[in-house]
């Protein structure tokens, strides 16, 4: 689980201070689905930066998993977000000379998982996002947008980790697609196997989590469950 | 990271850009081409020299007189010209230990008069032991023998170059045949030529072919028409330890016999077949390493071209390298990866240039003639040198890699 408490981000810039993030604090239990929201400018980047562990924290604490996560050093933080977070963002960053198979066990290369197991573990993570077993060998150039989300999906998954974090994920798609990767988020968390934290400035995307956080200059302004949420499809 | 993995993403990311990889490859195959091949040369120069100079013997020590000077400031006619060597010092020399062999000379050069032909060149006086100690080898007929010196026979024995000045003519060579049991005319002496010696190599002013051989007391008697002294005296040591010591002992005995008090006013040279390998080899030895360094400066441009693709490369892939970072490879994974790029990149590039070096090399033995020879340790430092310059030119730019903001290389456009 993720506990925030008291997030202060302060960036300094030609003797300037800049502050991002004030005194935020919440909790994230496992198996929750939590869309973080807020205009830009408003520090929610900042927030999944930290969140991810790539990033620090000026002040406060942030503890993952019953581990202070706050005052690592760059590799400490780095083996965090190897066992630990898995990320998917607004512009998918795959190797676009690799294969989809490849893509998806490319985490595994880093926590020293034998090669015989990363192929079947990365094929369990593409079922879970639902992509046909038929692309698992196309280049992952040759895919359409949601199709190559899919795979950063699965990416994320492959190393099973405590929390999936999710920058602007629709953010390069449109409306259709989007709710293709919206929905294969929604699956994944049903039966509350993952944790699930998106970023968005859009509230239609936000709806479709669970409780959705507010955050306006740098504070928390609401934080409450989310009553009307949006359900794409019941079938699993 | 495993190697295996490692050397996967190495692979798929060169192969990615292949006309970028192959031209910056080719830097490098150059580079170490070329080193190789002018080694190569260099070596084959310091190793013909080295040979052609133990052809003249083995364990070999030439005492030769000094300059012949008159009192005060005269003219010098230059080193061996002078008559201080005598048959005694050679008598004494020969009792030194260490010595296996003692051959003294008496030389001049002289107009040779055929049937048909005539010529100039050296005429040595010799005796049987000459052959042994200078490694000259009889092709046909005999050589100098102990009797024809005490008889003081008026027989010859010539070069190949000396046979075909003498009996061959522009079309045809000459055959030993023809010579043998002919009469020649030395300074006016008939001489009869009872052999012909096989060619030893060498040319112009070292031509080891031209050369007439006749007994050394025939030679005092009718050329020289003085006994009292030598033009040389070759002594061959009984191994190569002792020629050192031999060298000392002929110096020390001849300064004695010449009362002689300061070895620098020695009017005799003692030389050794050693130093003056060294000497040369140290020639060739210059001559190779500034073929090498020459070659060494399109190396250093290989690999600064080396430096430059892996810069670019990180910047064309800051963002994997941010996703890189964000899914949990740590500063050394990255490092690595790219290192091992540079170094893929320059061994390969070593490989291929050792292949084209040696052909190079074996190119030029086929249409210059020039003797090269590619050495198993200059191959060795090729490939050593190209996974340096893989490391050294690749250190940077991966170190730029690995030490970029994961947050900022995620952004980076």
């Amino acid at each position: 689980m993720i506990s925030c408490r008291n997030i202060t981000k302060v960036y300094v810039n030609d003797g300037m201070e800049t502050p991002v993030l004030k005194e935020v604090s919440f909790d994230v239990n496992d198996g929750e689905f939590v869309a973080i929201m807020g205009p830009s400018g408003s520090g929610k980047s900042t927030l999944m930066h930290i969140l991810g562990a790539l990033d620090a924290p000026t002040s406060g604490t942030y503890v993952l998993d019953n581990n202070d996560v706050s005052k690592l050093s760059d590799d400490e933080l780095a083996d965090v977000r190897r066992n630990k977070i898995g990320f998917v963002f607004q512009s998918f960053n795959l190797l676009s000379r690799a294969t989809v198979l490849r893509n998806v066990a490319l985490p595994l290369t880093y926590a020293g998982v034998p090669k015989e197991e990363r192929r079947e573990k990365a094929a369990q993570a593409l079922i879970a996002t639902g992509l046909p077993e038929d692309r698992w060998d196309h280049l992952s150039n040759q895919l359409s947008g949601g199709q190559m989300q899919r795979v950063a999906i699965a990416r994320a998954l492959v190393n099973n980790p405590s929390i999936i974090l999710a920058d602007e994920p629709t953010g390069n798609l449109d409306t259709k697609t989007g709710e293709i990767v919206l929905d294969t988020f929604q699956k994944l968390n049903r039966g509350h196997k993952h944790t699930i934290v998106l970023i968005t400035h859009e509230l239609y995307v936000a709806e479709h989590a669970d409780r959705i956080i507010h955050i306006r200059d740098g504070s928390i302004l609401s934080d409450e469950k989310n009553l009307n949420k949006r359900i794409i499809s019941h079938s699993s | 990271m495993k190697a295996s993995d490692i050397f996967e993403e190495t692979y798929s990311s060169l192969t990615v850009n292949k006309a970028r990889s192959g031209l910056t490859i080719l830097g490098i195959v150059i580079g170490i081409a070329s080193v190789i091949a002018l080694v190569a040369v260099g070596q084959g120069a310091q190793g013909s020299i080295k040979s052609s100079i133990q052809s003249i013997g083995s364990n070999l020590i030439i005492v030769v007189p000094g300059a012949s000077r008159n009192l005060g400031y005269g003219v010098s006619s230059g080193r061996g010209s002078a008559q201080t060597l005598t048959p005694e010092d050679a008598n004494a020399i020969s009792q030194v230990d260490g010595i296996a062999a003692i051959s003294p000379e008496v030389s001049g050069r002289y107009q040779v008069v055929s049937r048909g032909a005539n010529t100039n060149t050296s005429i040595w006086g010799v005796t049987p032991a000459y052959p042994d100690v200078r490694n000259v080898q009889v092709d046909q007929g005999v050589f100098v023998t102990a009797a024809d010196l005490s008889a003081i026979n008026r027989v010859a024995v010539i070069g190949p170059t000396v046979l075909q000045d003498l009996f061959g003519s522009k079309d045809s060579t000459a055959t030993t045949d023809q010579a043998i049991g002919q009469t020649i005319r030395i300074k006016g002496t008939e001489f009869k030529i009872v052999g012909v010696t096989k060619s030893k190599g060498g040319s112009g002013f070292n031509n080891q072919d031209n050369i007439i051989y006749v007994p050394l007391t025939s030679a005092q008697r009718y050329l020289v028409g003085s006994r009292a002294y030598l033009t040389e005296v070759d002594i061959e040591a009984q191994d190569e330890q002792s020629m050192t010591n031999v060298q000392n002992s002929v110096t020390n005995l001849l300064l004695q016999r010449h009362n002689i008090s300061d070895p620098t006013q020695a009017d005799f040279n003692v030389l050794n077949q050693a130093d003056i390998v060294a000497a040369a080899s140290s020639v060739t030895g210059t001559f190779t390493v500034l073929l090498g360094a020459i070659a060494g400066i399109s190396l250093l441009v290989g690999g600064i071209g080396i430096m430059n693709m892996m810069l670019t490369t990180v910047t064309e892939r800051t963002r994997e390298i941010g996703l890189r970072k964000a899914i949990g490879a740590k500063k050394k994974d990255i490092s690595f990866q790219f290192l091992s790029e540079s170094v893929a990149l320059t061994f390969s590039g070593g490989v291929v240039g050792v292949i084209f070096g040696w052909l190079t090399a074996w190119l030029i033995t086929q249409f210059s003639g020039i003797v090269t020879q590619v050495s198993v340790s200059s191959v060795a430092l090729a490939f050593g040198v190209s996974a340096a310059i893989g490391i050294v030119f690749g250190y940077y730019p991966a170190r730029r890699a690995a030490s970029l903001n994961p947050i900022e290389a995620l952004r980076y456009e």
